[in-house]
């Protein structure tokens, strides 16, 4: 277990709650917004042969949650190398007790 | 060769590799038998869990389900893949990090508590043992319909294929085995999509073919001469909501959920390395599963909109082969209720309940029922499932895509099965033996145990297959609503609060649970007569209650928490520890 400097690992946690707030809305709106709530109004525009609430509710939401899940990899790869918390090197001796 | 002998070798072949990757990769310890090791590779990961998730019913039913509900069916759509956001972002990752063998085990050590634990146990075996049947169910109707073998052979057989991979294999054997059954399940539903896609609109990609205009020259889009044909035939548009939008919200909300917390999904991400690893993992299942779930759609309307134009006010002489077919295999009825010989396809039922066949061929040919007609003018019936199963017929394709169908079917069965049998097994024996009743036991006799429990959870739902309780297919959304409702909140409470207490979770997961569990079987077991939008909590089908069963859950365990002692001081240090992800070795027994 790492006791690695409080305040670190408390702004890495805030700036992984921050994130995952953002994220999580956007999986709302395009979901739970654009496919069904909003859907009445969002028909009346097409993409292609698509109305675009429908479009979203049965394509367009799909593909947003992989670039949400992607992207959250990809950004919290970032924030943990930031904060030195990254498990790039697991497999090496060093990584875990190294600021104990 | 005939397209029956072409199925043998197909389904035979797809077989062989599968036990012959059992036998490869078979598990010689506690750690590969429950976690493949923890040395999976996330894309490798990505792939068997998508083979995991997607069941008989993704595989053969979702497709007819929205042919025939249209936008009402989105709710599967954006449920099930909605539900890995959840996975990836809140769950998995700290699951990994935990870095245990089961979900009852984060439980039972995040609250410091066996009853939790055992709780946790009763929720996963009824989740699992509900979806389980449906999954042999799904193996022998394809072996019948296919292989011409009764649907209770092909459940024994189905359950013989399944007991040598997963009981030998383990986790291991079973991810590898995923991997190739996720291979020939997606080529299976695409190559008929591609080309159904081609013959309606002359685009291969049905994602775009949806989108396009039909390929006759009217200039119409598919969507719109869907709406059209339906609106004209009696049925509201393809496009349009017979659902109130609250009701198809909280189904949504549900069903993401409650995927997130399926513990046969879940246990996938304890296989990875890293933790990385469990998020980039779970963006690679999305992508292999959103390859059938955004083709689901497309084949969907294609479907209906072929259905509609050669079915409805056809002369039944004149129908297509491929309806004499199926309604020898009982999957389609025609009664001809107003004596024109021609089949009219409106809304309502064409007779009361199921197909009873009898030996007698009516005037034009067609199978007699001894049904009663229903009110109503519509004379067809039709399995959903036959929407996928007859997509090759209907594109005139050539025998190996039925074959390729067939085995894709099965594959998909099979792989589901299997993830349920094995998480079953880990619940039986490391939850409740080693970690609940007899801690001294030894990895061998564990081992065993797992073993053991992996046959009879097999036996179990062999037996549920062949003799298939009535309310099987009414309970389907007691897994989801289930898992919504009971896990899901206790496991998200203990990453995300350090304050929740072993009081609060108990409490929590219990009144959730009953809750869900009581509405559910109210309307869909014990007063079905009662299951109208009217009688619903507001307006909330049994579908969708697990959402307000979460949101119970929730408030319960904060309220309760609040007034009960804290947690521990070794619980916020574990809290901690979940929290960062360094430092995730393999899962080792402590």
């Amino acid at each position: 277990m790492t006791h690695r400097d409080d305040s670190a690992t408390k702004s890495y946690w805030r700036a992984n709650l921050q994130l995952l707030a953002i994220l999580m809305s956007i999986w709302f709106a395009v979901s739970f917004g654009a496919g069904i709530l909003l859907r009445d109004f969002l028909d009346r525009f097409m993409i292609g042969g698509y109305p675009l609430g429908f479009w979203f509710a049965q394509q367009g939401s799909i593909y947003v949650f992989i670039v949400l899940i992607f992207y959250y990899s990809w950004a919290m790869h970032r924030l943990e190398r930031r904060y030195a918390l990254d498990d790039d090197d697991e497999s090496e001796a060093t990584g875990e007790g190294a600021s104990q | 060769m005939s397209t029956q002998m072409l199925i043998y070798l197909f389904v035979g072949a797809s077989f062989a590799l599968y036990i012959g990757i059992a036998l490869w990769t078979r598990a010689g310890s506690t750690s590969e038998f429950y976690v493949a090791g923890g040395g999976v590779h996330p894309v490798v990961n990505g792939m068997a869990t998508a083979a995991d998730w997607m069941s008989a019913a993704s595989f053969l039913s979702m497709a007819g389900l929205i042919a025939f509900m249209g936008y009402d069916g989105s709710v599967y759509l954006m449920g099930w893949t909605g539900g890995y956001v959840v996975l990836a972002l809140l769950l998995a990752p700290y699951l990994r990090k935990f870095g245990q063998f089961t979900v009852p085990d984060f439980i039972g050590t995040r609250y410091y508590s066996k009853v939790a634990r055992t709780v946790a146990v009763v929720c996963l075996i009824f989740v699992s043992f509900t979806y389980i049947a449906g999954q042999m169910r799904g193996v022998g109707i394809v072996f019948s319909r296919f292989l011409e073998v009764p649907v209770d052979l092909g459940v024994i057989i189905g359950m013989g294929i399944v007991f040598v991979y997963a009981v030998l294999g383990g986790m291991k054997g079973v991810t590898y085995t995923q991997v190739a059954q996720y291979c020939v399940l997606i080529f299976a539903y695409l190559v008929p999509a591609i080309f159904i896609s081609l013959l309606v609109t002359g685009n291969p990609v049905p994602q775009l073919g949806l989108g396009s205009q039909v390929a006759d020259g009217s200039g119409m889009y598919v969507l719109q001469k869907l709406d059209a044909s339906l609106v004209d035939m009696g049925f509201s548009a393809y496009t349009a909501s017979t659902r109130s939008t609250i009701d198809v919200f909280c189904i949504t909300a549900a069903l993401m959920v409650g995927t997130a917390g399926l513990p046969h999904v879940i246990v996938r991400f304890f296989t990875v390395p890293k933790v990385s690893d469990a998020r980039r993992s779970a963006g690679w299942a999305l992508v292999f599963i959103a390859l059938l779930y955004t083709t689901a759609p497309a084949v969907s309307a294609f479907a209906r909109l072929n259905f509609n134009e050669t079915i409805n006010q056809t002369q039944y002489t004149d129908a297509p082969g491929w309806f004499g077919n199926w309604e020898n295999n009982d999957l389609i009825a025609w009664r001809d209720k107003d004596g024109d010989g021609a089949m009219d396809v409106a809304p309502g039922d064409a007779f009361e309940g199921a197909p009873a066949y009898t030996e007698e061929r009516g005037e034009h040919g067609e199978r007699m029922l001894s049904n009663a007609p229903a009110e109503g003018a519509n004379e067809v019936y039709v399995d959903r499932d036959i929407m996928v199963l007859a997509n090759p017929e209907i594109a005139n394709l050539p025998g190996w895509v039925i074959a390729l169908v067939a085995a894709g079917g099965l594959a998909a069965a099979l792989s589901t099965a299997a993830g349920l049998l094995l998480v079953i097994s880990s619940a039986v024996s490391h939850d409740l033996l080693k970690r609940t009743f007899r801690p001294g036991i030894t990895e061998k006799g564990e081992l065993l145990a797992a073993r053991l429990a992996a046959t009879a959870a097999i036996v179990v739902a062999g037996l549920l297959g062949i003799y298939p309780p009535g309310w099987v297919a009414q309970v389907v959304a007691f897994a989801f609503g289930l898992a919504a409702s009971s896990l899901f909140p206790a496991i998200f409470l203990g990453i995300f609060t350090k304050r929740m207490n072993r009081e609060g979770a108990i409490a929590g997961m219990v009144s959730g649970l009953a809750f869900t569990f009581f509405y559910i079987a109210w309307f869909k077991l014990w007063n079905p007569a009662a299951n109208v939008p009217e009688n619903w909590l507001l307006g909330i089908s049994a579908e969708g209650i697990g959402v307000i069963g979460m949101l119970i859950n929730f408030a319960v365990a904060l309220l309760v928490s609040r007034v009960t002692a804290a947690p521990p001081a070794e619980i916020g240090e574990l809290v901690e520890r979940i929290r960062t992800p360094r430092g995730a070795a393999a899962p080792v027994e402590h």
